[in-house]
């Protein structure tokens, strides 16, 4: 039995032009997702801005109704239910602590919620103080504390209803870039020890590919794909996926029908591909040099159309290039994945000229 | 520091081939006061000086037939206290003032609460109650005059009619009543002020909060009272205290409503200082009066600044 | 998990039919909260224009309809009659009263606008040191009331030999328009970002050119928002147009529907309604344009100042 479940979920927003154009101006925010999240799973949802995946997470709180379509926690229809008897927890983008309540009063305020004794809730409380470090913190106001401060109160907040899920919604984009990491890190080591389902929204590949288990691509509304880090970095279902994850993104090159896809780290000086390989001559027109790795920006000719694309070379690939030269590339055969030039989704792998 | 830094700001007008000039234009120290100039000195010449101008028409003889101005002394006072209208007036002031602002605050803050809910047809409920405030206190008032007339009122035809009073209760005719209905006309019309102040500090509060707090499984009593009211506290602070000021300096209701009758059971400090000043004539006497308002708003206004000063700290 | 939760709140471990009962439950008091709702909204505006529905009803009675204490004062007993608001137009200086007004609100809007502006582009962005305090301070001028200044302002008025004449209003009203101008537009040009008006000066205007041609067109909603407040509380003025005019072609509606249409004890009671309702209506329609301007100006002058 999944912990979260969507089936065929729609969610249209009005636009504002609503009552000039009437109905037709109708956004489509979520189209039609279907999705579901394991026990104990961390399953990330990750898109561009403006994919739905604030609203997916907002739809699963409760805090939109769905236009269309179920939401299923713990096996059961939940549409129509307001938040609190979800049994969910949500840690928003700004963290949403009460600005005039003290750490501890933050803290407790979803249990004097439920009507829980005194005692009782202060228990409560001091443990999951104790579980995310805050105990110096309790009397404090938010206002006092610094943004990873703020996010562990925030998760102590979340964690003291005992949720059946944690909703994350870009906890980390208010840190700044040196905290990131610490949070983040911190972030996977309070969910493998509570071991609670966790639906978590971000929109930065590092910290998806990162933190979940599984990855949830979406784009205009749609699930483009599911999967773990590794499949949907090695096998992308999609263009869109293909190009979204993984930075530079793949290189696609267009042959008849289809699109022919390659990772920028597989494409590498013909010498210094061993196994069975496709070569191709490059020709180099600018290089970067970015923490040891070479990105030579050029166009391949000879397996489709004359291409723009990005080569990857790791600090030990020494062969020398300049600027203007053309240079013979090769990618291993099994690195190609083929995609179909007009509606963009995977297909059947094709022969390519020039193996050898 | 401030000024040595914009003296070292030629380069804005860029590009220019000639070496750039710093016009006065571009002197923010300069500009600054030259913009604000005018406003200032319009303020000191039409509130400074006729405020301190007050103060001194309380120590003088100045009677509207005798512009001449003798100092007096405390004599104006002396009268003032001696004459116990003025103390009759002082109470209805505190009076006045005192119950309009809870009433007002209270209603103000609910009213602000539907006016931000979501519903169909919230344009036109909102221009319906804006209209007491829009609507010139003097012409609203007159309107009230006639609901509250002795004989045709329809609020004592409805009350009739409802079974509640056997003859009609002459509102305006009786002591407690008449204060009643001042007070009740004056929360009518400033009440959609309140709201409309309170509004903008609920729409202030962050979504999140709101959102965070259903989530956290509070329901819509205890988000309003954990994290509504004491978010909104400085705004409302701000609200109660503009809505005490305007009603304790306010005359145009009692003034239009009762005439500060009967027998100056509604006359409040404004009012009172209006008979005696202009229409009395005793310019003095009149200042001596509305000093009294003074102490009471210099008070208010270092409250409102604390309420201020707080909303900033949040 | 070390503690368990409390009973009943689990929506994992409740039996089928108990979700249901919830979803039920639930969904009733969606539909009692929207009841409640639209009941307070329904209520609220009652409240609010109650009286002026009784002043367009009473507007249009006839007199031995409105005269009789007995009658119905939410219906027509009688034939409804015109008459008495075409006399209100042909009759009596109600027209006169209208321009006067209109004229007094134009005058104090172009003065308010004239002084304000300015003063709030320095204090808003200028950013000296005294910026705040006497944001504050002109703040602050707005509490103090007619009430306290009536006395000697109609002395001044008196000295300038403006009593009796439209000018008397027009050069003081600002003192009760330009403190609240100031905050609110404060708030307004805050709201635009700095950036603009520094590309405007990389681009070659000087600091003066950047305001009037980069910021003034951005902070346009505002300056509309100002013009409307200003109106308004120009024209509700009552204390000060009482003192200082005392001839009938002078007044404005504020004071000559109260003193003029009121002859002794001989009242025009259709008329006086109808003078209310017709003065109300388009001040709140336009006020209510802008209402969530004046929202957000309120919050970021208190915000931000």
């Amino acid at each position: 039995m999944e912990t979260v479940e969507v089936k065929g979920l729609v969610k249209a927003f009005d636009g504002h032009l609503r009552a000039r154009r009437g109905r037709s101006e109708r956004v489509l925010a979520l189209d039609g997702v279907d999705l579901a999240a394991e026990p104990g799973e961390y399953l990330v949802l990750l898109g561009p801005s403006g994919c739905g995946k604030t609203t997916l997470l907002r739809t699963i709180a409760g805090l939109e109704q769905p236009t269309e379509g179920e939401v299923l926690i713990g096996g059961h229809v939940v549409n129509g239910l307001p938040p609190r008897v979800r049994q969910i927890a949500m840690v928003f983008q700004s963290y949403a602590l009460y600005p005039h309540k003290t750490v501890l009063d933050n803290i407790v305020f979803p249990l004097r919620a439920e009507g829980m004794e005194r005692a009782e809730r202060e228990k409560k409380a001091a443990w999951a103080a104790e579980l995310l470090e805050i105990t110096p913190l309790l009397r404090r106001k938010p206002r006092q504390l610094s943004g990873g401060e703020r996010q562990r109160v925030a998760l102590a907040r979340a964690l003291v209803r005992d949720p059946a899920v944690f909703l994350l919604d870009e906890p980390l984009s208010n840190l700044d870039a040196k905290m990131r990491a610490t949070a983040r890190d911190e972030l996977k080591r309070f969910q493998e020890r509570v071991g609670t389902t966790t639906i978590y929204v971000t929109h930065d590949q590092a910290e998806a590919m990162g933190l979940g288990d599984r990855i949830a691509v979406l784009e205009h509304g749609r699930v483009r794909q599911v999967g773990t880090p590794q499949e949907v970095y090695d096998d992308p279902a999609d263009t869109f996926v293909a190009t979204f994850i993984g930075s530079p993104p793949m290189n696609l090159v267009k042959r008849d029908d289809r699109l022919v896809g390659f990772r920028p780290e597989h494409l590498l000086p013909a010498e210094n591909v061993t196994s069975e390989r496709v070569t191709m001559p490059l020709r180099v027109e600018r290089m970067e040099y970015l923490s040891g790795d070479r990105h030579v920006y050029g166009t391949v000719t000879g397996i489709g159309e004359e291409t723009r694309v990005i080569a990857r070379l790791p600090a030990t690939v020494a062969t020398p290039l300049a600027a203007g030269e053309t240079h013979e590339f090769a990618v291993p055969a099994d690195r190609f994945r083929f995609f179909d030039a007009a509606e963009g989704v995977r297909t059947a792998a094709v022969p390519i000229g020039g193996a050898s | 520091m401030t000024d040595v830094k914009t003296e070292a700001e030629p380069v804005e007008a860029g590009g220019r081939r000639e070496r750039p000039k710093v016009g006065l234009a571009d002197r923010d120290g300069f500009l600054a006061w030259v913009m604000l100039l005018p406003s200032v000195v319009y303020i000191i010449a039409l509130v400074g000086i006729p405020f301190l101008l007050a103060i001194a028409f309380a120590f003088s003889d100045v009677t509207t037939g005798d512009p001449s101005f003798d100092f007096v002394g405390f004599a104006n006072f002396g009268d003032v206290f001696d004459d116990r209208v003025f103390w009759r007036s002082l109470r209805n002031t505190l009076v006045f003032t005192v119950i309009s602002m809870l009433l007002i605050v209270v209603f103000g803050k609910i009213l602000a609460n539907i006016l931000v809910a979501d519903f169909r047809g919230k344009w036109f409920v909102r221009f319906l109650v804006l209209l007491p405030w829009t609507t010139p206190v003097a012409l609203s008032t007159v309107s009230w005059l006639w609901f509250l007339d002795s004989i045709f009122s329809p609020v004592d035809w409805v009350l009739r009619n409802v079974g509640l009073i056997d003859a009609n209760v002459v509102w305006l005719g009786q002591p407690g009543t008449a204060m009643a209905s001042v007070i009740a006309v004056h929360v009518w019309r400033l009440t959609p002020l309140a709201a409309v102040i309170v509004m903008a500090g609920l729409i202030a509060i962050p979504k999140d909060l709101d959102e965070a707090a259903r989530i956290d499984g509070a329901g819509f009593w205890r988000r309003m009272f954990e994290v509504t009211i004491p978010l909104t506290m400085p705004v409302i602070a701000v609200a109660a205290l503009f809505g005490a000021i305007l009603t304790f300096t306010d005359m145009t209701v009692p003034y239009v409503l009762t005439r500060g009758g009967p027998t100056h059971s509604t006359d409040v400090l404004a009012s009172w200082a209006y008979f005696r000043g202009i229409e009395g004539g005793d310019v003095g006497q009149g200042a001596a009066i509305a000093l009294f308002l003074f102490p009471l708003l210099l008070a208010a206004a270092v409250a409102i600044l604390r309420a201020v000063r707080r909303l900033e700290a949040r | 998990m070390t503690t368990t939760a409390p009973a009943g709140k689990p929506v994992g471990k409740v039996p089928a039919d108990e979700m249901e009962r919830l979803r039920r439950r639930y969904g009733r008091r969606h539909v009692a909260a929207r009841c409640g709702v639209y009941g307070a909204a329904v209520t609220a505006a009652l409240l609010c224009a109650l009286p002026f529905l009784w002043s367009v009803i009473s507007a249009f009675k006839q007199n031995q309809d409105l005269y009789n204490p007995e009658s119905n004062p939410f219906f027509f007993n009688m034939p409804a009659t015109p008459d008495h608001v075409t006399f209100l137009f042909t009759d009596t200086p109600f027209l006169t009263f209208v321009v006067n007004t209109l004229i007094v609100g134009a005058a104090v809007v172009a003065i308010t606008l004239a002084l304000a502006l300015p003063a709030a582009y320095s204090l808003a962005r200028l950013d000296r040191p005294w910026g705040t305090p006497m944001g504050i301070a002109i703040f602050m001028v707005y509490l103090v009331p007619p009430s306290l200044l009536f006395l000697s302002l109609t002395r001044v008025v008196v000295a300038l030999h403006l009593e009796n004449t439209l000018w008397s209003m027009i050069v003081v009203y600002p003192t009760i328009t330009v403190p609240v101008s100031v905050w609110l537009l404060i708030g307004f040009l805050k709201a635009v970002p700095k950036d603009v008006e520094e590309q405007a000066m990389v681009d070659g205007y000087s600091r003066l050119g950047a305001f009037l041609r980069a910021v003034m067109p951005l902070v346009f909603p505002g300056i509309v928002a100002v013009v409307v407040f200003s109106f308004t509380l120009t024209s509700s003025e009552f204390v000060y147009a009482l003192a200082f005019v005392s001839s009938s072609p002078e007044m404005v509606i504020s004071t000559g529907v109260p003193t003029q249409l009121i002859r002794g004890d001989v009242f025009f009671w259709q008329s006086l309604q109808a003078s209310a309702v017709i003065t109300a209506v388009p001040i709140a329609f336009l006020f209510n344009l802008f209402l969530d301007r004046f929202v957000t100006g309120f919050t970021m002058g208190a915000v931000k100042t």
